[in-house]
């Protein structure tokens, strides 16, 4: 059975040498599009990479429906089902073309090269990256690279989304894209982004970070107050909420 | 940075298996290697070019390797002929050259560019990925294969790190001089251009770590043999048999 929720519960954590980032927070994924927004420093990252098992908390649990999550086996469970793209797509793409790292993930889940090859041109096509297989990962645009880190996370089939400022230096039409993909999906997810406008158009639900603890809004508040962000004066979209 | 001039074409050598390639590679330069007559390493060197010419490797766009690796034999040229014992030939000041020290540089020489072709034949014909799994398939330890990979994948991206931070110090009007303003600079580029580095990896084991990685890189291409690598094979382990046939009647032949 797929898990349904993702918990963070009473977790206390700060980095070494530095003032503790969360004394008591409490965070949980059910079915909806979470938005994570808060200042540079304020731990949305952090917050990502506790649940990834990337940070271990001090006190406090991570669980996946009732499964406390403390060994090994129960990490690998974990990320079998949560998948989190990073801020720099550099990072994620290691392997020399873009078909071996989009197989990459089914592999190591057990699947045979053919099984995997073919789940990943799948996942390639549906991103419209079909045509990229055999494309070198270095010699991609960053956009693109965006993309077929995106696929590497899909491929996987994960039960929950964990993305951190996905439109960090993509292009409009770019961000166009990856808006339509994201609205289309349906995975539950948490969205790390200053980007107001593509927030409002892929999540439900706003939690800002302040202090270490969490406030929630609803994505709509954003938008009935004047609000500014960086070339407000050009066109741009907002998305369904027509707020001009 | 260039490493895969060559990796892109559609010859026979290109369409071969590179673990193929790898052996054929392997066999000839031992041979070539341990040749003490100058008659082997000359027919090694004709078939090399033969191979270059089936690869349609543009032999234009070959001085360039060439030039590097002669560099090292002009090393052998400056100090054998003076250094290897036997008969002098002609004498400069209080230094005797020896016929001895010229045929050892000659046969260094042409060992030398002989073997450079044939890798260009035989192993620049395939891209360095292509080569890490060809590796791996001929059981070498997986973390000497990793560590191929990863290497290729990410020096362009250290490249690019470093040359992001010397051109930020060049936009704050850095002047490399020689003074000690500049060793430290350059000094504080590599540093940094190493800490830059070592996050990098930490974050890459990372992405690979929440994808399932558990130490061994399962690789994605097909285990079949081609037609074209019986070819190859049987080539190379010709040309490999020729050589020491060469060698082994004492360059008599």
């Amino acid at each position: 059975m797929k898990p349904s929720c993702l918990r963070l519960r009473n977790i206390v954590f700060g980095h070494p040498a530095r003032p503790p980032l969360f004394k008591d927070l409490d965070f949980a994924i059910g079915a909806g599009r979470i938005g994570l927004i808060g200042q540079n420093g304020s731990g949305k990252t952090t917050l990502l990479q506790l649940i990834m098992g990337l940070y271990h908390p001090e006190k406090g649990r991570v669980m996946l429906d009732d499964r406390v999550i403390q060994s090994r086996a129960d990490w690998c469970y974990l990320r079998r089902h949560v998948g989190f793209l990073f801020q720099d797509a550099d990072d994620q793409l290691f392997s020399p073309t873009v078909i071996e790292d989009v197989a990459f993930g089914p592999l190591n889940l057990g699947d045979s090269p053919e099984i995997s090859r073919r789940k990943g041109e799948r996942i390639l096509a549906r991103l419209g990256l079909a045509g990229f297989e055999n494309r070198l990962t270095h010699h991609l645009s960053g956009g693109e690279k965006k993309m077929v880190a995106l696929a590497t996370i899909l491929v996987m089939e994960p039960c929950f989304l964990l993305l951190d400022e996905p439109t960090n230096n993509l292009d409009p039409i770019t961000r166009k894209r990856l808006v339509t993909i994201i609205a289309e999906l349906d995975i539950p997810m948490v969205i790390i982004s200053h980007d107001w406008d593509f927030l409002s158009a892929t999540t439900s639900l706003i939690y800002s970070l302040e202090h270490g603890h969490l406030h929630r809004s609803e994505t709509a508040c954003l938008h009935t107050h004047p609000h500014a962000h960086p070339y407000g004066d050009h066109p741009h979209d907002h998305g369904e909420h027509d707020h001009g | 940075m260039n490493f895969e001039q060559w990796a892109e074409g559609s010859s026979i050598l290109h369409g071969a298996s590179p673990h193929i390639k790898l052996i054929g590679a392997l066999c000839f330069c031992f041979a070539v290697a341990s040749c003490q007559h100058m008659q082997p390493v000359l027919a090694g060197l004709v078939l090399a070019c033969v191979g270059l010419l089936l690869a349609q490797i543009p032999l234009g766009s070959l001085y360039k390797r060439l030039f590097l690796v002669n560099i090292f034999t002009l090393v052998c040229w400056l100090t054998l002929p003076v250094t290897v014992p036997g008969t002098a030939i002609t004498h400069l000041g209080f230094l005797s050259i020896s016929r001895e020290g010229i045929d050892m540089a000659l046969l260094i020489t042409v060992k030398t560019n002989t073997l450079v072709l044939m890798f260009i034949t035989l192993i620049a014909t395939s891209s360095v990925a292509d080569l890490g799994h060809g590796l791996q398939r001929l059981k070498v330890p997986p973390k000497l294969c990793l560590l191929l990979l990863f290497s290729y994948r990410y020096i362009f991206v250290i490249h690019a790190e470093y040359k992001r931070l010397k051109r930020a110090a060049l936009f704050r009007s850095f002047k490399p001089t020689t003074s000690s303003h500049t060793y430290r600079t350059y000094g504080n580029l590599l540093g940094m251009t190493l800490v830059k580095g070592w996050q990098r990896a930490r974050r890459v084991q990372q992405a690979m770590l929440l994808r399932g990685f558990s130490g061994e890189f399962i690789s994605l291409h097909s285990r079949d043999v081609r037609p074209a690598d019986w070819l190859i094979l049987a080539g190379a382990l010709c040309s490999t048999f020729i050589v020491l046939v060469l060698e082994y009647s004492g360059g008599a032949l």
